[in-house]
């Protein structure tokens, strides 16, 4: 089982996508024109294109304060994304959400959260739903190595694993969570051996590698699908911005520049370039195409974004309630 | 007197405090990471180290309810929430543990926690990053709530918060930190329970807490160029209120406005209206105002966030409001 080639310039696309999404945001927060909290996906890219990879449209995915990632791999509209982040009443949430909640119910983007941890019993209730539905869907949940702590990690693996649900949960392990390293935050390294306790296999992949990413959840996609239940994958990776924008040096203050530096010589895009390279599957050429093409769709984006209004105040009361 | 920012106010309390007590420790995310909550636990990691201000991973509900165990056999816990919205996975160790115990076991034990839910809102962070829910707390009987507006209190409360045997639930708002105030450097207490009168004044009482004592003092200075004179009353502590100091103010003023950062329904104001009608009705000379937060969760958009928000303006309305209103509707009635 190997990668096809279209699969391989596919995983390349979206991770060139959200590396330009995200330098695009970050540019617009430095200048003051995106407020809030933008947690930047810069150096986990592979993550999300490889497991979104492997997923149907008609899968589900749940994602976090981290999701620009997760939500563009799975088939988020850029144009809807950027005017959610300026607080447009054009963007995903109408404005009521902002960067850390984008949802499309339409791509099976369920939701992203602001709460560590809260995704994971959403996504279990969502696979519970595509199990007692027959529907054939499956779940990816997304959270990070600080959100493994929190209680809904354990609750959430033992009842998806009791039902056998079809449910696969993807742990971003980026090594810290906000300004807290790993090993100050819990005694082991690998997190995928805690599928142990809960009986269902845990899979420890290099997250910087798409290809890796990718045939590690096509197989989880495939247990789940078969009604085994769910999995975990743990991708091993590091966010090259800081917790958030904002967060000063890029997060020196608790992280060696030079282990920053290292991990940026592992750039997920980077090595896919080179195996597509390597492979002739695409030239030098077409990879500029391809990024020419996403910095197209990306300016269109932030002007859409721009000449869109931002909502009435008295659209502050609507959608509290659904209508009728 | 020496002058102090809020934060500061806080972070000196908890110096003297553990200084102290050996028995006072800190615990919470962030702890280590003075930028996390704000500079409130600046210097005490390097002073008091791992064993007193533990950094904690993302487990809430785990920690806050191991705060509960460790209080009830000899410590005085103090668990920070750096954004009380992260608090909610505490709410089992909060209302079931920590505010039930003394009670179902018969007053044999008890839990002197401080529980510190710190209120983060603004700045485009929407629904999940921006609430005020010290109502939820409030209700629990069990529990005490103070919630400080100015540096004096801030380390004043803190203090009787981590001496008073019950778990108390000390709330406070970033948009506080800042703000500069009279703090006196030895140790002292301010009782919890007890409001102040911030403000005199003879037309309408206006009772709030926390950052919504900074509006309704702003909006008093507005009336007051209008020739209308406002008491205000900071509240202090929301649980145990200090009822006789609303009543005593309301039987002067005949008016009441209550500002609060919650939201309306089932809240603080709500309770407040409710004792004032329920004690002293006939004193009343209009019907009560609440300004709050409408019904409705925090948007992100900065231009929902500008309408959401009460302020001094809202407050300002509701006393023009109510002061041009001639008679209460009820008093209409029973002339007729
Ligand atoms: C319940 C809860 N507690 C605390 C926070 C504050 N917080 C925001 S992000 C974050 C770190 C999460 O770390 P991790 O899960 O590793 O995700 P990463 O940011 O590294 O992608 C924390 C603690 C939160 N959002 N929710
Ligand atoms: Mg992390």
């Amino acid at each position: 089982m190997g990668i096809t080639k279209q699969k391989a310039i596919e995983l390349y696309s979206v991770m060139v996508k959200i590396r330009m999404f995200e330098e695009q945001v970050q540019d617009l927060y430095a200048r003051g024109m995106i407020p809030g909290l933008a947690h930047l996906y810069i150096g986990e890219e592979a993550v999300a294109a490889g497991v979104c990879g492997a997923l149907e449209r008609e899968d589900y995915i749940t994602s976090t304060h981290r999701g620009h990632g997760h939500v563009i791999a799975k088939g988020a509209d850029v144009r809807y994304m950027m005017a959610e982040l300026f607080g447009k009443t054009t963007g995903y949430c109408k404005g009521k959400g902002g960067s850390m909640h984008i949802a499309d119910m339409a791509m099976g983007i369920l939701g992203a959260n602001g709460i560590a941890g809260g995704g994971l019993p959403i996504a279990v209730g969502a696979a519970f739903s595509a199990k007692y539905r027959n529907s054939g869907q499956i779940v990816a949940c997304f959270f990070g190595d600080g959100s493994s702590n929190n209680g809904t990690f354990h609750e959430s693996l033992n009842f998806a694993s009791l039902h056998k649900l079809p449910v696969i949960f993807v742990c971003e392990n980026n090594l810290y969570g906000i300004s807290v390293s790993q090993r100050m935050h819990q005694p082991i390294q690998d997190i995928a051996i805690r599928a142990t306790s809960y009986d269902m296999p845990g899979v420890v992949v290099d997250g910087n590698d798409a290809v890796a990413v990718y045939e590690a959840s096509l197989k989880a996609v495939k247990r789940a699908r078969a009604g085994e239940g769910p999995t975990l994958i743990e991708c091993k990776t590091y966010r090259w911005r800081g917790h958030h924008e904002g967060d000063p040096n890029l997060g020196a203050r608790y992280r060696d520049r030079e282990e920053i530096e290292q991990w940026k010589k592992r750039c997920p895009i980077k090595r896919l370039e080179g195996r597509l390279l390597e492979e002739r599957w695409l030239s030098r050429r077409k990879m500029e195409e391809i990024q020419k093409a996403i910095a197209q769709e990306l300016d269109e984006a932030v002007s859409f974004a721009q000449q869109s209004p931002y909502p009435a105040p008295g659209d502050i009361f609507t959608d509290v309630y659904v209508a009728g | 007197m020496r002058q102090l920012s809020f934060s500061l106010a806080i972070n000196e309390a908890l110096h003297q405090m553990m200084s102290s007590d050996e028995s006072v420790f800190l615990i919470g995310q962030g702890v280590k990471s003075p930028w996390y909550v704000g500079n409130t636990a600046r210097g005490l990691f390097e002073k008091f180290g791992p064993e007193r201000v533990i950094d904690t991973p993302v487990s809430e509900n785990a920690i806050t309810g191991a705060a509960v165990g460790a209080a009830l056999v000899g410590m005085r816990p103090i668990v920070v929430h750096p954004r009380m919205d992260f608090m909610m996975y505490a709410m089992d160790p909060i209302v079931n543990e920590a505010a039930n115990w003394h009670y179902m076991f018969g007053g044999r034990s008890s839990v002197p926690v401080v529980i510190w839910g710190i209120i983060n809102r603004g700045g485009e962070q929407a629904a999940q990053h921006s609430q005020a829910l010290h109502s939820l707390f409030a209700h629990i009987p069990g529990l005490k709530v103070v919630m400080p507006s100015t540096p004096y209190d801030a380390k004043g409360l803190m203090i009787s918060a981590i001496r008073d045997d019950n778990p108390v639930i000390y709330i406070d708002d970033r948009w506080l930190y800042k703000i500069e105030g009279d703090v006196p450097e030895q140790i002292y207490s301010v009782p919890i329970g007890k409001g102040i009168v911030r403000k005199r004044g003879k037309d309408v009482t206006l009772v709030s807490a926390s950052y919504m004592v900074v509006e309704s003092m702003k909006a008093s200075e507005l009336l007051r160029k209008e020739g209308i004179d406002v008491e205000v009353i900071d509240l202090r502590s929301i649980k145990p209120i200090d009822e006789l100091l609303i009543f005593e103010s309301v039987k002067k003023t005949g008016r009441l406005v209550i500002a609060d950062a919650g939201w309306k329904t089932y809240g603080m104001a709500a309770e407040i209206a409710a004792i004032v009608a329920e004690n002293i009705f006939d004193e009343l000379k209009s019907p009560i105002q609440r300004v709050t937060l409408p019904d409705v969760p925090a948007p992100a958009s900065s231009a929902l966030e500008m309408v959401y928000y009460p302020n001094a303006t809202h407050i300002v309305q509701a006393i023009k409001k109510l002061l041009s209103g001639k008679e209460a509707p009820w008093r209409i009635k029973s002339v007729s």
